[in-house]
C-alpha cells in the first residue's frame, strides 16, 4: 500500500523544511508577535489598574469634598443659630428696656398724678374749709341777727368752756 | 474568514468545472474510441493518484508540471534531472539514464535496486509552498506587530492575532502550565503548518500534504522526541514505577505504559493522516460519480454534495490542526509537569 508507506525523500524534506520553519518562525515571527501581544496585554493591564486607582482617588476626593461640604454646612448652621440667638437676645433686651422705660414713665406719671391729686385735694380741702367758713359765717351772721340768738350762742360756748 | 471562503469558492468552481468537463466527456470518449484506445474511467486509480505523492504535478490532462528528480545511489552517485525524462510524447513511462520509474518509485534499471529518492515531488513542492505561505503571512504579521508597536492591530495582523492567542491561551497554556513559553514557538508553528497545509490541500489541484503519512510521521516524531527528551523524573517514574498502585499492578502497568509512550505519537500520526486523506477521498469519490454515471445531472447533484463536504473539510482542517497541537502540548505537558500534587 503506497498510501501507508512513508516515502524516504518526503520524510527527509519534511524534517529539514519543518525544523527550518520552526527555527525561522521562532526567531522572526513568533518572537516579535508574542512579544507585542504580551506588551499589549501588560499595557492594557496597566491602563486598567491606573483607571481603577483613578477611580479610588476620585472616590476619596469626592468623600473629602462631601466632608468639607458637610462641615461648611454645619458651620453655616452654627453661625445662623448664633445670629438668631443674638437677634433674639437683642430683641428681648430691647423689649425689656422698653418695658422698663414704659414702667418708669408710668411710675413717674403715677407719682406726678399722686402729688397733683394730693395738691388738688389739699386745694379742694382748703377751698372747702373756706367755703365752710363762709357758709358758717353766713349762717352765723344769719343766726346772730337777733340778740337772743347771740346770747344763746354765747351761753352755749360758755357752757362748752365750762365743760372743758 | 477570507481564506476559507476563497477556498470553498475555488472548490465549488472546481466542482463546477468538472461538471462542465463531464458535459463534453462524451466527445472525448468518442475521440478515444476513434484512436482505438478506449479506457473505462477508473475512479480508485484517479483518487489514489490524487492523494498519493508523484514525481510530476498533474493539474489537469494536458497541464502537467514536471518536477525535478534528485536521486542518489552508491553506484551512480547524486543525479538531478527533470521527471519529464521518464515520459515519452505519448505519456508512456520510459527508462532514463539507467533509472526506471515504477509506481512512483525509482529503481536502477539494470539491478532493480531502489535508489535514495530526494526528488522534489508534488508533496515536497507543496511543502515548500506551504512553508513559503506560512513565512510570508506570519512574517508580515510580525512586521506589522513591530510597526504597530503600542497601537491597535490592523489588517492581516488583527486577523491572525486572535488565532495565535487561541493557540496560546486555549491549547498550549492549559495543557502545559507554566512551562508553556519554552514550547510555544514549536506549538504555534505546528498548528499553523497543519492548518495551512490542510487548507491549501483543499484547493483544486493542490497536493495532499498533511494527508501524507510521511509528513504526519515527522510531525508526530518531533512531538515524540520533545516529550521524551524533556520528560522529567516524575514522567519516567510514572512509566516504570507507577506511584500509588499495588506492586502486582505495577508490573502489569509497566508494559502498558511503555507501549503508551509509542502509541501516543502513533495516534497523532494516524489521526491527521486519516482525517485529511479520508476527506480528499470522499470529495473525489463524489466528483467521480459524475464520470462513472456519465450524466450531468449526477454531476450537478454530486457537486452540491461536494460543496457541502468541502465546508465540512474546512471545519476538519481547523479541528485537526487544533487536535494535533492540543495532544502534542498535552503529551509534552505531562512529561514536564511538576508532579507530587496529583495522585
Amino acid at each position: 500500500m503506497d498510501l501507508l508507506t512513508p516515502g524516504t525523500g518526503l520524510i527527509l524534506w519534511q524534517i529539514f523544511v519543518f525544523l527550518l520553519l520552526v527555527f525561522l518562525m521562532a526567531k522572526f515571527a513568533w518572537k516579535p508577535i508574542l512579544g507585542s501581544l504580551k506588551e499589549r496585554e501588560e499595557s492594557i493591564q496597566q491602563a486598567l489598574d491606573s483607571a481603577e486607582r483613578a477611580k479610588l482617588e476620585m472616590a476619596a476626593l469626592k468623600s473629602d469634598n462631601e466632608k468639607l461640604l458637610r462641615e461648611a454646612r454645619e458651620e453655616r448652621d452654627k453661625i445662623l443659630k448664633q445670629a438668631r440667638e443674638a437677634a433674639n437676645r437683642m430683641h428681648d433686651q430691647a423689649q425689656a428696656d422698653a418695658k422698663r422705660n414704659a414702667d418708669k414713665i408710668i411710675e413717674d406719671a403715677k407719682a406726678i398724678i399722686q402729688t397733683e391729686k394730693q395738691a388738688a385735694l389739699r386745694d379742694v380741702k382748703s377751698q372747702v374749709a373756706m367755703f365752710s367758713l363762709e357758709i358758717a359765717e353766713k349762717l352765723i351772721k344769719n343766726n346772730l341777727k337777733e340778740d337772743k340768738a347771740q346770747k344763746e350762742l354765747a351761753d352755749t360756748y360758755i357752757k362748752d368752756l365750762k365743760l372743758n | 474568514m477570507k481564506k476559507p471562503v476563497f477556498a470553498a469558492k475555488s472548490s465549488f468552481l472546481a466542482a463546477f468545472l468538472i461538471v462542465l468537463v463531464s458535459l463534453i466527456s462524451p466527445v472525448w470518449a468518442s475521440d478515444n474510441e476513434a484512436s482505438g484506445e478506449a479506457e473505462p474511467f477508473n475512479a480508485s486509480e484517479v483518487i489514489l493518484h490524487h492523494v498519493l505523492d508523484d514525481h510530476q504535478w498533474h493539474f489537469a490532462d494536458g497541464l502537467v508540471l514536471p518536477l525535478p528528480v534528485i536521486v542518489y545511489s552508491s553506484e551512480k552517485g547524486l543525479e538531478v534531472f527533470s521527471s519529464s525524462r521518464f515520459y515519452d510524447e505519448h505519456h508512456n513511462v520510459v527508462e532514463y539514464n539507467g533509472y526506471k520509474l515504477e509506481h512512483s518509485h525509482i529503481y536502477l534499471a539494470d539491478t532493480g535496486k531502489a535508489v535514495l529518492d530526494l526528488s522534489i515531488t508534488k508533496n515536497v513542492a507543496m511543502l515548500f509552498i506551504n512553508a513559503a505561505v506560512l513565512l510570508f503571512i506570519l512574517l508580515s504579521v510580525a512586521k506589522a506587530a513591530k510597526a504597530n508597536k503600542g497601537k491597535a492591530p490592523k489588517g492581516l495582523q488583527s486577523f491572525m492575532e486572535p488565532i495565535i492567542l487561541f493557540v496560546r491561551d486555549e491549547i498550549v497554556k492549559p495543557n502545559m502550565g507554566h512551562h508553556y513559553e519554552r514550547f510555544l514557538p514549536y506549538m504555534l508553528t505546528l498548528f499553523f503548518f497543519i492548518l495551512f497545509g490542510n487548507l491549501l490541500g483543499l484547493l483544486p489541484g493542490a497536493a495532499n500534504l498533511t494527508g501524507n503519512i510521511a509528513v504526519t510521521m515527522v510531525l508526530a516524531l518531533i512531538t515524540f522526541f520533545l516529550t521524551n527528551i524533556n520528560g522529567n523524573k516524575g514522567y519516567w517514574g510514572h512509566i516504570f514505577w507507577t506511584p500509588g498502585v499495588p506492586l502486582p499492578l505495577r508490573i502489569v502497568i509497566l508494559p502498558v505504559e511503555i507501549i503508551g509512550v509509542f502509541t501516543k505519537p502513533f495516534s497523532l500520526m494516524i489521526r491527521l493522516f486519516v482525517a485529511i486523506t479520508a476527506g480528499h477521498i470522499v470529495l473525489l469519490s463524489l466528483i467521480s460519480l459524475a464520470f462513472i454515471f456519465g450524466s450531468i445531472w449526477v454531476g450537478f447533484a454530486s457537486s452540491l454534495i461536494v460543496l457541502f463536504i468541502n465546508l465540512i473539510e474546512l471545519l476538519v482542517a481547523g479541528i485537526q490542526a487544533y487536535v494535533f497541537t492540543m495532544f502534542s502540548s498535552m503529551y509534552i505537558g505531562m512529561a514536564v509537569a511538576d508532579h507530587g500534587h496529583d495522585h
